[in-house]
C-alpha cells in the first residue's frame, strides 16, 4: 500500500513519464481512498493547464521594460556586427 | 517587416527581456541572453516566412536561456542536485508519509477575473521557486519538452529531473494553497 508521500511522487512522475501498470494500479487504489491525494492530483493538473498563460502574461505585461542602459549596451554590440 | 537588428531590439526587446526575466529572474542574465539572441539572429537572418519575427526571436531566446541554465547547473556541486534519496520532503510529509498539511479544496478559476487573479498568484509563486527548479519546470510544463530532451539539454540524470520537477510542483502547489 502506498502512502501519501510515495503517491505524490508517482502522481508528479505520471506527468513526466508513463507509469508502469503496477504503479498506475497502486496510485489508483490510493486515490480511491485518499481525498487529499485526489485534490493534489487535480491541483497539479490545474497548475499545468495555466503554465502557458503564465509565460504569456509574464512576457506581455507592461510593468517591466528592458532598462534603457541595457538597451544601449545591446545596441552597441549590434553595431559591431551589423 | 523589420529586418534591421535595431528594429528587432526596439520592437521586441522589452518582450524578449520580460520573457527571459520570468525564466531566469536575474536582470543581468536576462540582458545577456537577449543580446545573444539578437546577435545570433544577425548571423542567421533567414527566418521562416510563416513565422513572425517575434516568434522566431523567441525560439532563439529559449535556446539561449537553456544554454545559460546548463552553464549554471554545470557549476552546481553534484551534492546540490537532487536525487531521490536526498529530496528532503520533511516540510511536506510527516514520518509516516502522511501529509503534514493536508491539501485543501481549491476554488477552480472560472471567469476571466478569477483566471487573472489565479495567474497573478501563480506568477508570485513562480518567483519564489528556486531558479533551477523554476527553469526545469518551465521547460517541462510550458515548453512541453520531454524528460529525455530536458536531461540532454541540462546534462542531468533522469532521476535528478523527476525529483526536481516533483519539488517544483510541491513548492508551487503549497504556495498557491496559501495565497490562492
Amino acid at each position: 500500500m502506498l502512502n501519501c508521500k510515495q503517491t505524490s511522487l508517482l502522481v508528479s512522475q505520471s506527468l513526466d513519464r508513463p507509469l508502469t501498470w503496477r504503479e498506475r494500479l497502486a496510485v489508483r487504489i490510493h486515490l480511491l481512498i485518499c481525498v487529499y491525494c485526489r485534490r493534489f492530483t487535480q491541483q497539479l493538473k490545474l497548475i499545468r493547464r495555466h503554465m502557458y498563460a503564465w509565460q504569456q502574461q509574464a512576457a506581455e505585461s507592461q510593468d517591466i521594460e528592458l532598462p534603457l542602459a541595457a538597451k544601449e549596451r545591446i545596441a552597441q554590440q549590434l553595431d559591431k556586427f551589423y | 517587416m523589420a529586418t534591421n537588428p535595431h528594429d528587432w531590439l526596439n520592437e521586441h526587446g522589452d518582450y524578449l527581456y520580460r520573457f527571459a526575466l520570468a525564466r531566469l529572474r536575474d536582470p543581468h542574465q536576462a540582458e545577456d541572453v537577449v543580446q545573444e539572441t539578437l546577435l545570433a539572429a544577425i548571423k542567421n537572418p533567414n527566418f521562416a516566412e510563416q513565422s513572425s519575427p517575434r516568434t522566431w526571436l523567441t525560439g532563439i531566446l529559449k535556446h539561449k536561456i537553456i544554454d545559460c541554465m546548463r552553464k549554471q547547473i554545470r557549476e552546481t556541486p553534484v551534492t546540490e542536485l537532487l536525487s531521490e534519496e536526498d529530496a528532503n520532503m520533511d516540510e511536506f510529509f510527516d514520518d509516516t508519509g502522511h501529509w503534514a498539511e493536508k491539501p485543501q479544496a481549491w476554488g477552480i478559476p472560472h471567469d476571466a477575473l478569477q483566471q487573472k487573479q489565479f495567474l497573478k498568484v501563480l506568477q508570485q509563486c513562480m518567483e519564489r521557486l528556486p531558479q533551477k527548479l523554476a527553469a526545469i519546470f518551465t521547460m517541462r510544463d510550458v515548453d512541453d519538452m520531454d524528460n529525455e530532451e530536458i536531461c540532454k539539454e541540462l546534462e542531468i540524470t533522469t532521476t535528478n529531473a523527476w525529483v526536481m520537477l516533483y519539488r517544483a510542483r510541491m513548492g508551487l502547489r503549497k504556495c498557491l494553497e496559501i495565497h490562492w
